[in-house]
Order: structure tokens, then C-alpha cells, then sequence
């Protein structure tokens, strides 16, 4: 029995440092004073100086936290009614369609948005398209952690509101919304973070111009892997864990993985 | 006019006929049951009334208006649910004020009658929990005062004791009971459970299948089954197949193939020759030894096969000479009752006098 456990510690510190290893790395080498990432040679913070210099690597900042704002409050929005439905109509096409977008490889998402937007919709590609490609990704999110909290509530809870006089519309708003509250809060959260880390789709969709911070970060590496790249990574790095921590707090479910 | 009215209501699902052309009528200030084995169609009904299902064909008056299409937050009666279905996000206060809220009451009033209401269900201590810090009891009072603190025209339960434990069942049945004397509201219950009908009802309609088997007092319905169903169903009953042989003016003798003729108060409109069934209750039968019971107008022989001490009562199982086994059961007056003086295998007497038991058609 105890001889297991060493074994099954052993195996997860093992994993865990696959998995942070990397990371790490590049949190202290954002504080190397070099201009090379090869080898450390004293502490410094002057790359987050230059960072907030860098008015390019601010503009696609700000460019970045407007497309998360605006593609977590439209997919919340639009993923909690579909969450809903799902829960609702029990049809097993329901959650199949919405669950589709999130599991297909990015690159299949990202160019058939591209084709989309230019073929069909004639749009500029630019800030919109993004901000468009994003809902796409994010909203079925939204509507699988709205459904798993759905799922496990009594039925009748619903019926007593309006057994006891509320219309279908108070119900929503005085029983159904404050329930889901949680969930609804955790999607959002998760979904900034998918939106504001996202690539792969960002790159296909954003056209000439402009510019997110993946997009930034990665057109910077293709010169030479700065600091400063370390440090506006580092920087990402905490935003994300941060939304993940409270998405976590508001709905357990979002770390169990339930779908 | 009745409160409640239900003409030829009738629900279907696919191919299943769950509640087939009911008609009963229930009374201001009635406690009402509706008592059946699962998917008898009780709860279906209940939901009709409630608004939840709409019925195929059918109407449903209350107070001469018929109500069957109108949406269930417009209907003035209130359910009180199984799984007691408090809002959990809300405390004890706000889950009853919640129907006031709906009805548009003055926050002052909401605030009277909610503390007024949770004073008669003893919880006034309680009103700023949540519902997951109260015991099932405790939820089930919560339940009740929400349903009742609109002064609903009819507060609907659905199995509302079925997810408490026996000891807390009973309690909470001598609670209804007053709770329904104290606001006078009529109750229409939904049970699968007999003795839970019987303790609580002023009138109880036995279902199965869809229909109603029998509708009556308990005292009625206990005392004098219709059929087979409803005698098996209600309480414990000995059961034989019997034939008519002579009606008379109070007593009619019925043959039982195997056993000879019992001796059993008079049905209306029974002749010659027609089988049924004699059916007679455990606690009606008696036993002893065969002088001892000379007085009796049935009386056989038989050997005792198996008996069932809880106590209180003792229940006799006793093969007749036909293979029939026939409960009999006997308060154990003196300790250890009879069965002191009886062993497995013993040859006894089972009796009863003319007046007990009962035919019933097939």
C-alpha cells in the first residue's frame, strides 16, 4: 500500500514537471539581464520597462482584451440560451453541434472562418472577423458548463415557480438565472481566456493590420526569442491562471472537466 | 356546487392510457385521496389539475370554471411536490414569500403573513436558513407553508411523506391532519401508500389502471371492497374463490371447492351460481380450539403452519383441508399470546361469525 503511493508520487511530480518546467523557464528568463536567452546572467525587470515602451505590443494588447470582453459577453450570452435549450429539448443533435466547434482541430475552424468571412459574408477581415471567430469557439463552452449545472437540478424546482405564480419569464429571471449564475460566470471567465490565448483561429481571421498578442508574440519570435517576449508571456501567463482560479471558485464543475 | 370537478378527463401517452375517463368531484374542506399502485394514473391527474400536463379530453371545473388549458401560474391552488422542491438559492422566509411576491402583496403584508405562517408550521426559528440546513421534516413544513400561505382554493400533495423515514412519517401525518383543520383549505393527496390514505382522508378514490376502482370513506372502502382489486390492495385480506349456492335475505351461502360452505352476509344482486370470491380480513378470523369457537358459524380445521410474533399482534398462517392457507390475526392480550401454547403443525380451528367477511364479484 505504501510502497504504491511513493510509486504514484513519484509519477506525478514527474508529470507535473513536464508540465511546468517550460513554463517556468520562461517566467525566470523574463527576468534575465541579456539580451539573449542562452544563459542567465543577473536579474533584471528592464524587459517589462521596454514591454510597456513597446507601442506595438500595446496596441495589440489592447486590441486582445477588447475581442476577450466583447467575445465572452456575446458567447456567454448566446451559450447560456443554447445551454439551456440543450438541457431543455434533450435532443442528442443539440449538444453534438454545439460541442463540435470546441473539439475540431483549430486550423480546420480558422480556415474554414477565413473562407466564410471572404467568400460568403464579403468581410473585411479585421477586428469584426476576429471578434466573430471567437464567439464561434467560446459559445459552445459557455453552453456545456450551463448544461452540466443544469443537469443536475430538480426538474420540479421549476414547476414550483410556476405552480406558485411566476410566469414563464420570472421563472427565468428569479429561479433558472440565479442557479445557473455560477456556471454562467465560470463560461465567461473561461472563455476571455481562451479568446485573449487564442492563435491558431486569430491568425487566419485577423487579416493585415491587426494585430493580438499571440499574433504579436509570435511575429516577434520569428526575429529572435527576446526577453520581452518572456516578459509579455509571463504576463499572459497570469492573466490566464487568474481567470482559471476564478472560473474555478464560481463553478467546481470547470475543473472536473464535466461536458 | 363541488370545488373540484373532474368530467371524463383522459390523458394518453403513445399507445398507454394513463388516466381513462375520470370523473369525481371533490368538496370544499375535503381532504381527498388519490390511492394507487405506481403508474395507476394519480399523479398524472394531480398534474392536470396543477397545469403541468394538459388532458387529451376532459374538463377540469374548479369552482364551475374550467380551468384544463389555463397556464399554472393563473390556477389558485398550489403543489406541494415529493422531492419538496424549495427554491435553493433562497431562505426559508423568501421561499414562502415567494407565491406573495407573484400576487403583487405589500411588503408589509408578505412580512406578516410569512412570520404568521411559519409560526403555525413551528418554524419561526428557522427563516433565515437555507434549505440545505434544514432535515427532511423540516422541509417538508417549508413546503407546506409555501403552498398555504396564498390561501390556494386547493393545495395539491404529491406523495409529500414518501422521502421521510417511518417515525417522522407518522409525525408529520398527525401534522397534516391538524395543519388541513387549522386553514381549512381542501387537500387533494396523492399516495401509493394505504395506511397513509386511510389514516389521513376524508374520502379516498382507489385507482388502477388508469380509472377509478372506488371511491369512498376509508371506513367504506376498508370495510367494504368492490372487487377483488380494492380488497387486495387496501389492507390485508384472505382471499378464496366461492361460488353462490343460496341467497337469502341477509346471509348467502357460498360454496368453496375443497372446504365446504361459508356462511357470509348477503350482497345485493347476486344469483345462484355465480363465482366471485369470499374475502375476509386476518383480524376478523379467529382461532382456538374447536370448542372454544362452537358459537361461530364458520368453522374449519386446519393446521398451523407458520405464525408472526411483532409484538402487539400476532398473524397465524393455517393450511385448510382444500391447501388454502388462511391468515388469521390476534392481539397478544396476555404475554406471549397464543402462540405460547400453539407449535408449528398443530391441528387448530379457524372461525368467524356469519356477519364477517364479504362476496365479491368477479
Amino acid at each position: 500500500m505504501r510502497k504504491t503511493s511513493h510509486w504514484l508520487w513519484l509519477a506525478a511530480l514527474l508529470v507535473y514537471l513536464f508540465l511546468y518546467l517550460p513554463l517556468t523557464v520562461v517566467v525566470i528568463y523574463s527576468f534575465n539581464d541579456s539580451r539573449l536567452n542562452a544563459e542567465w546572467v543577473g536579474f533584471t525587470s528592464r524587459w517589462y520597462k521596454v514591454l510597456f515602451q513597446d507601442e506595438e505590443m500595446i496596441q495589440a494588447a489592447i486590441n486582445s482584451i477588447l475581442i476577450a470582453i466583447g467575445a465572452s459577453l456575446i458567447a456567454t450570452l448566446l451559450g447560456t440560451m443554447a445551454g439551456i435549450a440543450m438541457h431543455r429539448y434533450r435532443l442528442r443533435v443539440l449538444p453534438f453541434l454545439v460541442i463540435t466547434p470546441v473539439a475540431m482541430p483549430e486550423i480546420l475552424l480558422g480556415v474554414s472562418l477565413l473562407l466564410f468571412f471572404i467568400q460568403v459574408l464579403h468581410l473585411t477581415l479585421g477586428l469584426l472577423s476576429v471578434l466573430i471567430a471567437h464567439i464561434t469557439f467560446c459559445l459552445g463552452f459557455v453552453a456545456i458548463v450551463v448544461r452540466a449545472r443544469l443537469t443536475g437540478m430538480d426538474e420540479s424546482i421549476f414547476e414550483a415557480a410556476r405552480d406558485l405564480g411566476a410566469t414563464p419569464w420570472k421563472t427565468f429571471q428569479l429561479v433558472t438565472l440565479p442557479l445557473i449564475m455560477p456556471a454562467v460566470i465560470a463560461g465567461a471567465l473561461m472563455s476571455f481566456t481562451l479568446s485573449i490565448d487564442d492563435f491558431v483561429i486569430t491568425f487566419f481571421t485577423a487579416g493585415v493590420g491587426v494585430s493580438t498578442l499571440p499574433l504579436q508574440i509570435y511575429s516577434m519570435i520569428k526575429i529572435a526569442v527576446t526577453p520581452e517576449v518572456n516578459a509579455v508571456s509571463t504576463l499572459l501567463m497570469l492573466v490566464t491562471l487568474g481567470m482559471i482560479v476564478l472560473a474555478a471558485k464560481f463553478d467546481k464543475t470547470v475543473l472536473r472537466g464535466q461536458g | 356546487m363541488a370545488l373540484l370537478e373532474l368530467r371524463n378527463l383522459t390523458r394518453r401517452f403513445g399507445s398507454l392510457t394513463a388516466v381513462d375517463n375520470v370523473s369525481l368531484s371533490i368538496e370544499a374542506g375535503e381532504f381527498f385521496t388519490l390511492l394507487g399502485p405506481s403508474g395507476c394514473g394519480k399523479t398524472t391527474i394531480l398534474r392536470m389539475i396543477a397545469g403541468f400536463d394538459l388532458p387529451d379530453a376532459g374538463e377540469i371545473l374548479l369552482d364551475g370554471k374550467n380551468i384544463a388549458a389555463t397556464p399554472p401560474e393563473e390556477r389558485p391552488l398550489h403543489t406541494v411536490f415529493q422531492s419538496y422542491a424549495l427554491f435553493p438559492h433562497l431562505s426559508v422566509a423568501d421561499n414562502v414569500a415567494f407565491p406573495l411576491k407573484m400576487s403583487k402583496v405589500s411588503a408589509e403584508e408578505t412580512r406578516r403573513r410569512v412570520a404568521e405562517m411559519l409560526d403555525t408550521v413551528h418554524l419561526s426559528d428557522k427563516a433565515d436558513a437555507f434549505p440545505h440546513e434544514l432535515s427532511g421534516g423540516q422541509k417538508q413544513r417549508v413546503a407546506l407553508a409555501r403552498g398555504l400561505v396564498n390561501k390556494p382554493r386547493l393545495l395539491l400533495l404529491d406523495e409529500p411523506l414518501g422521502a421521510l423515514d417511518h417515525k417522522l412519517r407518522e409525525e408529520m401525518q398527525i401534522e397534516l391532519i391538524n395543519l388541513q383543520r387549522t386553514v381549512g383549505v381542501t387537500f387533494v393527496f396523492v399516495t401509493h401508500s394505504q395506511p397513509e390514505a386511510l389514516a389521513l382522508s376524508h374520502r379516498i378514490a382507489v385507482m388502477n389502471e388508469g380509472h377509478i376502482e372506488q371511491l369512498g370513506t376509508p371506513a367504506h372502502i376498508y370495510g367494504q371492497p368492490v372487487n377483488r382489486f380494492v380488497a387486495d390492495f387496501i389492507g390485508d385480506i384472505n382471499l378464496m374463490n366461492a361460488q353462490v349456492e343460496a341467497p337469502g335475505e341477509t346471509s348467502v351461502h357460498l360454496a368453496v371447492a375443497g372446504l365446504g360452505r361459508i356462511v357470509a352476509p348477503a350482497p345485493s344482486g347476486v344469483k345462484p351460481g355465480q363465482s366471485g370470491a369470499f374475502a375476509i380480513r386476518p383480524e376478523q378470523v379467529q382461532i382456538g380450539a374447536e370448542d372454544e369457537l362452537a358459537n361461530l358459524a364458520n368453522r374449519f380445521t386446519g393446521t398451523l403452519r407458520d405464525f408472526l410474533y411483532v409484538g402487539d399482534v400476532t398473524t397465524y398462517k393455517v393450511e385448510l383441508a382444500n391447501g388454502t392457507i388462511i391468515r388469521a390475526l390476534l392481539p397478544n392480550t396476555s404475554s406471549g399470546g397464543r402462540a405460547r401454547f400453539l407449535e408449528m403443525g398443530d391441528s387448530v380451528t379457524v372461525a368467524w361469525p356469519a356477519e364477517a367477511g364479504m362476496f365479491l364479484h368477479e
